[in-house]
């Protein structure tokens, strides 16, 4: 938020992944099924050294993004690979997790020596990079499972090893990552290359002694939580009790225990009878951050439902139900594609849910059903081009949301790289953007604005100047500081906030 | 009618991305295609009123319309934007697939834009929009719908699919999951 009176102000920080320019520019066709399998291929985006013994790879098939809306730019094409496809912070916010649509993990960490100086503070390095998920194939089916990587998920930390979560549309993984600076050496039977010794060489006993060596994280997949899911998970969520977490399809919403592989319990069907009379599906779900019964799921007809697990195992029957009465002069077309939620989360402390729906950020009072207790427009300007978004496929997208460590501001992403902040308290909003040009070292962002009508003064972008193409779906809030990750297509950008 | 012809082309883009949906890595995704059956639907009975709108101007004849009907006429002639009227009776609990197999929407769809105004008799005596009984959805009694030409049209408005496919029954499209 930009302005007089010590209004906080965000700069750049950092960004991680392969300038425009560098990203190839072949135009393949999305059906042509002669794409070359490029091995060990490392995101352009993780950028330093990756440490995992695993070199990642990816599939070669750039696909094509139309034409933005009211743009006669050129299609552009990237590494459909190293599309970032979530990204969050862990409980301390020491370590950012990414994934990406080949597979991949990328884990960034705050730089320690950084941390006591506040405007160096929010420097991310590359820590540890895996391939969490291969692309498989449902045979009974012949569908092929796409390894995109959904959601990322931390445990908060209970030894020296850190775990993760991470789910592709049909199976979620349990990952720990660990840190080995020591290496025995001084074996009596072999020698350091892992050849035998000599027996005859051997004349005296010696205990092997454990000798620093370069830091390596180690990466190692620990559970494995398979064939629970018919339709594609679009969710994960750890639970307050630290043994059990949710996972979501459209359908259905399971439990599991975190050390248990082989069953999960489901507790939330939403699947009717007869499929013809389906009418809405599960979007996203999350648990309570501090009740462990507690959880809501949202769906795709712009409601919210509170469950509690102790009032029956199966929890088909909604506690609470968050609707919003539609205004009938929003009537179109499209209204049941812009009330679907993309996103729910609730607020740090527990008492409000956030949702996030096309147009909108809505937040909830968990003691109150009938109507938001806030509503921000992200690009109400687009309402009136819905119809061209819906054709170019734009009005599909799934925006995510998030909280500031104190519940104080939200922020979510939009088109053109923008990404908008609502401060709750304040009641103002800022509009920033994740470019290239605003990319020098500790620069400050300047807010932008869009022009909906009208003379366009100097500095605003028009409506029809806006690059659909460009759009911020996943944003991530440091739990405890002021730092945000913000990844646009294939880059992540780290901003914090300024410091006088 | 621009409601008419802005519903058509939304009608005709939902095909074409339900069906271009079935090629896509990872297979049908529910959530997609359930939206976009639903804007279909709309799109189909919004573009049915102006129909039933057009035939009625030229008739003069609203006996046997029912009341809703009347509503929503003077409700989509006043109205230029892509607003369809509130009172518009969407058919939540109804089946998102049946009414694909009738024979009226294939009249409607196919061909050309219709610059005249001649009433299909079908249309008016039997509007679909209405609640009328459930068409089962058997395999062997169930019309095929054939959506090559819907899916030319798209076809010759975007590059995306190549040539043309061949008619599929729009049910196995759809309820696939």
């Amino acid at each position: 938020m930009a302005g007089p009176g010590g209004d906080m102000q965000w700069c750049f920080s950092q960004v991680k992944g392969a300038i425009d320019d560098d990203v190839a520019e072949e135009i393949v066709s999305a059906n042509c099924k002669s794409a070359e399998m490029l091995r060990h291929h490392t995101p352009f985006w993780a950028s330093g050294t990756p440490t995992s013994t695993k070199a990642p790879h990816c599939n070669l098939v750039a696909h094509c993004v139309s034409a933005p809306v009211g743009n006669k730019g050129p299609s552009e094409c990237a590494w459909t690979s190293d599309i970032i496809s979530t990204v969050e912070f862990n409980h301390t916010g020491e370590l950012l997790a990414t994934g990406d649509k080949g597979g991949r993990v990328v884990i960034f960490q705050q730089e320690v020596e950084n941390k006591n100086l506040p405007q160096f503070r929010s420097e991310y390095n590359v820590y540890s990079t895996f391939q969490s998920h291969e692309p498989e194939f449902d045979y009974l089916k012949s569908l092929e499972i796409e390894e995109k990587i959904n959601k990322i998920r931390w445990l908060p930390q209970k030894n020296a090893a850190q775990f993760l979560l991470s789910t592709n549309d049909k199976t979620i993984k349990l990952w720990k990552i660990s840190e080995r600076d020591k290496r025995p050496e001084g074996y009596n039977l072999k020698e350091e290359d892992g050849r035998y010794r000599d027996r005859n060489s051997i004349t005296a006993l010696r205990v092997p002694v454990l000798i620093p060596m370069d830091l390596m994280v180690e990466a190692s997949p620990r559970r494995v939580f398979a064939n629970a899911h018919t339709y594609h998970i679009n969710s994960v969520s750890v639970n307050s009790d630290y043994e059990t977490y949710l996972s979501a399809d459209d359908l259905r919403i399971n439990l599991w225990n975190l050390e248990i592989t082989d069953r999960s319990f489901n507790i939330v069907d939403i699947k009717p009878a007869n499929m013809e009379e389906l009418t809405e599906v599960i979007t996203a779900a999350e648990f309570h951050p501090h009740q462990c019964n507690t959880f809501v799921y949202s769906s795709s007809k712009g409601t919210i439902r509170l469950c509690d697990m102790r009032i029956s195992a199966l929890c088909d029957k909604h506690s609470k139900l968050f609707e919003e009465p539609e205004n009938p002069s929003n009537r179109s077309f499209f209204s049941e594609i812009i009330s679907s939620i993309s996103d729910v989360k609730f607020s740090h402390n527990g008492r409000y849910v956030m949702t996030r729906d096309y147009l909108s950020v809505k937040i909830w009072d968990l003691n109150m059903e009938n109507r938001p207790v806030e509503t921000y427009q992200v690009h109400e300007y687009l309402r009136s081009k819905l119809c061209s978004l819906y054709e170019n496929d734009c009005i599909f997208d799934k925006f995510e949301c998030c909280w500031n460590g104190n519940d104080s501001v939200v922020m979510t992403g939009s088109y053109n790289n923008f990404f908008r902040m609502f401060d709750r308290g304040q009641r103002r909003d800022a509009t920033l953007e994740a470019s290239r040009e605003n990319s020098k070292p500790l620069q400050v962002l300047k807010p932008r604005k869009v022009c909906t009508g009208g003379k366009r003064k100097k500095d605003e972008i028009s409506v029809d100047s806006l690059d659909f193409n460009k759009k911020i779906l996943h944003t991530a809030w440091h739990p405890q500081d002021n730092i945000i990750a913000v990844a646009t297509i294939n880059n992540l950008y780290i901003f914090q906030d300024k410091v006088n | 009618m621009e409601v008419s012809a802005e519903a058509k082309r939304i009608m005709v883009v939902a095909l074409g991305k339900l069906y271009s949906s079935r090629t896509q890595r990872g297979g049908l995704r529910l959530h997609r295609s359930l939206l976009l059956t639903l804007v279909m639907k709309s799109a189909r009975d919004i573009y049915h009123a102006a129909q039933t709108t057009t035939a009625e101007g030229m008739e003069e004849d609203c006996e046997d319309q029912q009341p809703s009907e009347v509503e929503m006429t003077t409700e989509t002639s006043g109205t230029p934007e892509l607003q369809g009227p509130a009172s518009l009776p969407l058919m939540a609990t109804d089946a998102y697939v049946q009414r694909r197999t009738q024979n009226q929407e294939n009249t409607c769809l196919s061909g050309p834009p219709h610059h005249t105004r001649k009433r299909r008799g079908k249309a008016t005596a039997e509007p679909d929009f209405l609640p009328c009984k459930k068409a089962k959805l058997e395999y062997g009694t169930a019309q095929q719908l054939i959506v090559t030409s819907v899916l030319v049209d798209y076809a010759n408005c975007s590059s995306e699919l190549g040539p043309s496919p061949n008619p599929i029954p729009l049910q196995t499209v759809i309820a696939a999951c």
